[in-house]
């Protein structure tokens, strides 16, 4: 699935000075790819998000999905949702059903689709994020824990089946724990769903490790799109733009400034530590 | 979709009106508007619209803003002008169609009492585009506290009004936070017959109470760990102060109600 932005810009109604939330912005984003979408508060990351399926109407350009134009008066907006998940920060405040099965149900109901299939789905979903189906299907939501209240309403996201998963800040307020779960359940919906995901996070550690494109948006707009790598070697305009470098990124970074001669284009922390183990012991040598 | 609702409309500026004490601002308002319902002739509205066109000019409020301000009472003023101008009787037949005529005693009561209407709206809107709701409340608890000894709860009602009025910007935002969530899940909060849409709502209202109840407890917390015990010996960080321009503006109000009333 192919979403295209042409020349997309928005103005918030309420905005009586009028500032653009999205300036002229053109993006392509294609199967198969793990965004991280990176910017200050007020960036216009949730904007360009919501507009992705359709929550928002720019106020000039198209937002065209599949080739369909989803910015025209009569399109079918309950098919682009079905197709693109979008999860909200703090997704548990979204939660209202009595059970936990009838709140991921309400997605795929809302599709239309039978009720077996609508179990089917619920089922597969609470797997996915790891919660046992038999166990919390009738369990009232607001009784779970912080964190599984967030998996709870990020398989009522999955339930849907999107081919595209966009995630604002899935992480923020879980504990390191409930962090990493959601990591791996990411890197698992990647590489073993086929899902193109977008991720919203301001925890450069997470999006350094995940994505395979690194999009940094400023005031509305798009300042960086490229790898990681590339974009996260922009060290003094990463900092200009009031963001973090991932810690690794950092430590290696800083190493250089010593004079230890050692990559920067690193994200795991194993590498990491082999590539200063390797320098340092290439350096006690000498 | 929600956004657009604005309750709290105080537009902060550095003004003569502005500065003015709340509860001298709000008795001035009292009484206009009661004067204004003395009014009987459309010298004495022109009159009020000056005084009205001298305060804004002071205020320095864009006079955009003001008529965007009528915008919501739109329907309510065309309701009265149509009304009068095709249901009044009396005077000379201006035009007629059938059982459907206007009359001249029509047309006019009709436009007296839109003039009315909006001359309302502007001065009430006036009062609190130019006082933030925080000393609007600080003005009526002052008001309000004589009423203290025949156990009117003032400084509890100021309170609950403060947090009210705090609140209510938060969860307009976070209403319009759900409603996304639960629209990017497929909700549709905009098709299907009355019965259809109230159902529609519970996936809303549902978490908005959640997350009102879960606020309120927050708010409670923290407001006991700083030992809040009521407004008994509270003192104010601002003490509200009647200044030369309060006796001034209010003796000008006082002149201008005399001849609204008697004239």
């Amino acid at each position: 699935m192919l979403i295209e932005l042409k020349n997309v810009s928005h103005i918030y109604d309420d905005d009586l000075k009028g500032t653009e939330a999205l300036k002229d912005i053109n993006l392509r984003i294609s199967d198969q790819e793990f965004i991280g979408l990176v910017g200050h508060t007020g960036s216009g990351k949730s904007t360009l998000v919501q507009m992705l399926n359709g929550l928002i109407k720019p106020s000039s350009g198209s937002v065209i999905i599949d080739g369909v134009n989803i910015t025209g008066e009569k399109t079918s907006l309950l098919g682009i949702r079905r197709k693109i998940g979008l999860v909200f920060q703090y997704p548990e405040h979204q939660l209202f059903e009595e059970t936990v099965y009838g709140d991921v149900a309400f997605g795929p109901r809302n599709l239309g689709l039978s009720e077996e299939e609508v179990e089917l789905r619920v089922k597969e979903a609470l797997e996915l994020v790891g919660l046992d189906y038999e166990e919390f299907k009738d369990r009232s939501p607001f009784n779970l824990s912080g964190g599984q209240q967030r998996k709870v309403a990020i398989a009522g996201v999955l339930a849907m089946k999107p081919e595209v998963l966009i995630l604002d800040e899935p992480s923020a307020g879980l504990d390191p724990q409930g962090r990493q779960q959601l990591i791996s359940l990411l890197e698992y919906l990647y590489n073993n769903k086929g899902m193109t995901i977008i991720l919203v996070s301001h925890r450069m550690e997470e999006i350094a490790r995940l994505s395979n494109r690194v999009i940094v948006m400023s005031e509305g707009e798009i300042v960086f799109d490229d790898s990681p790598a590339r974009v996260f070697s922009e060290v003094e305009k990463i900092r200009e733009l009031g963001l973090d470098l991932p810690e690794i990124t950092e430590i290696l970074w800083r190493l250089n400034g010593k004079g230890l001669r050692v990559r920067t284009d690193i994200f795991s922390l194993a590498e990491a530590v082999e590539e200063i183990s390797r320098e340092l012991r290439g350096s006690s040598k000498c | 979709m929600l956004r657009n609702i604005t309750i709290g409309q105080y537009m902060a500026r550095d003004s003569i009106i502005h500065n003015m004490d709340p509860r001298i601002k709000i008795v001035i308002t009292i009484m206009m508007i009661t004067a204004l319902f003395f009014i009987d002739s459309f010298s004495g509205y022109g009159l009020f619209f000056l005084s009205v066109l001298v305060i804004i000019s002071l205020s320095r409020i864009p006079l955009l803003r003001i008529i965007k301000g009528l915008r919501p009472v739109l329907f309510l003023v065309m309701l009265t002008l149509i009304l009068h101008v095709f249901f009044t009787r009396g005077g000379e037949v201006i035009w007629q169609w059938g059982f459907i005529s206007i009359e001249a005693e029509g047309l006019y009561t009709g436009f007296f009492m839109v003039t009315r209407i909006v001359l309302l709206i502007i001065f009430t809107s006036l009062l609190t585009l130019t006082t933030s709701p925080l000393e609007l409340t600080d003005g009526i608890e002052y008001l309000l506290s004589p009423l203290k000894r025949v156990g009117v709860p003032a400084s509890e009602l100021a309170m609950m009004m403060t947090i009210a009025l705090r609140f209510i910007p938060t969860l307009l935002e976070e209403a319009d936070k759900i409603m996304k969530a639960q629209m990017a899940r497929g909700a549709d909060f905009e098709s299907g017959n009355i019965v259809k849409r109230a159902r529609n709502l519970i996936p809303l209202l549902v978490p908005l109470f959640i997350s009102a109840f879960r606020r309120a407890d927050d708010l409670a917390l923290a407001m006991e760990s700083r030992c809040y015990h009521g407004g008994e010996g509270r003192t104010r960080l601002y003490e509200l102060k009647v200044k030369g321009t309060d006796f001034a503006a209010l003796g000008v109000a006082l002149l201008l109600c005399m001849v609204f009333i008697y004239f």
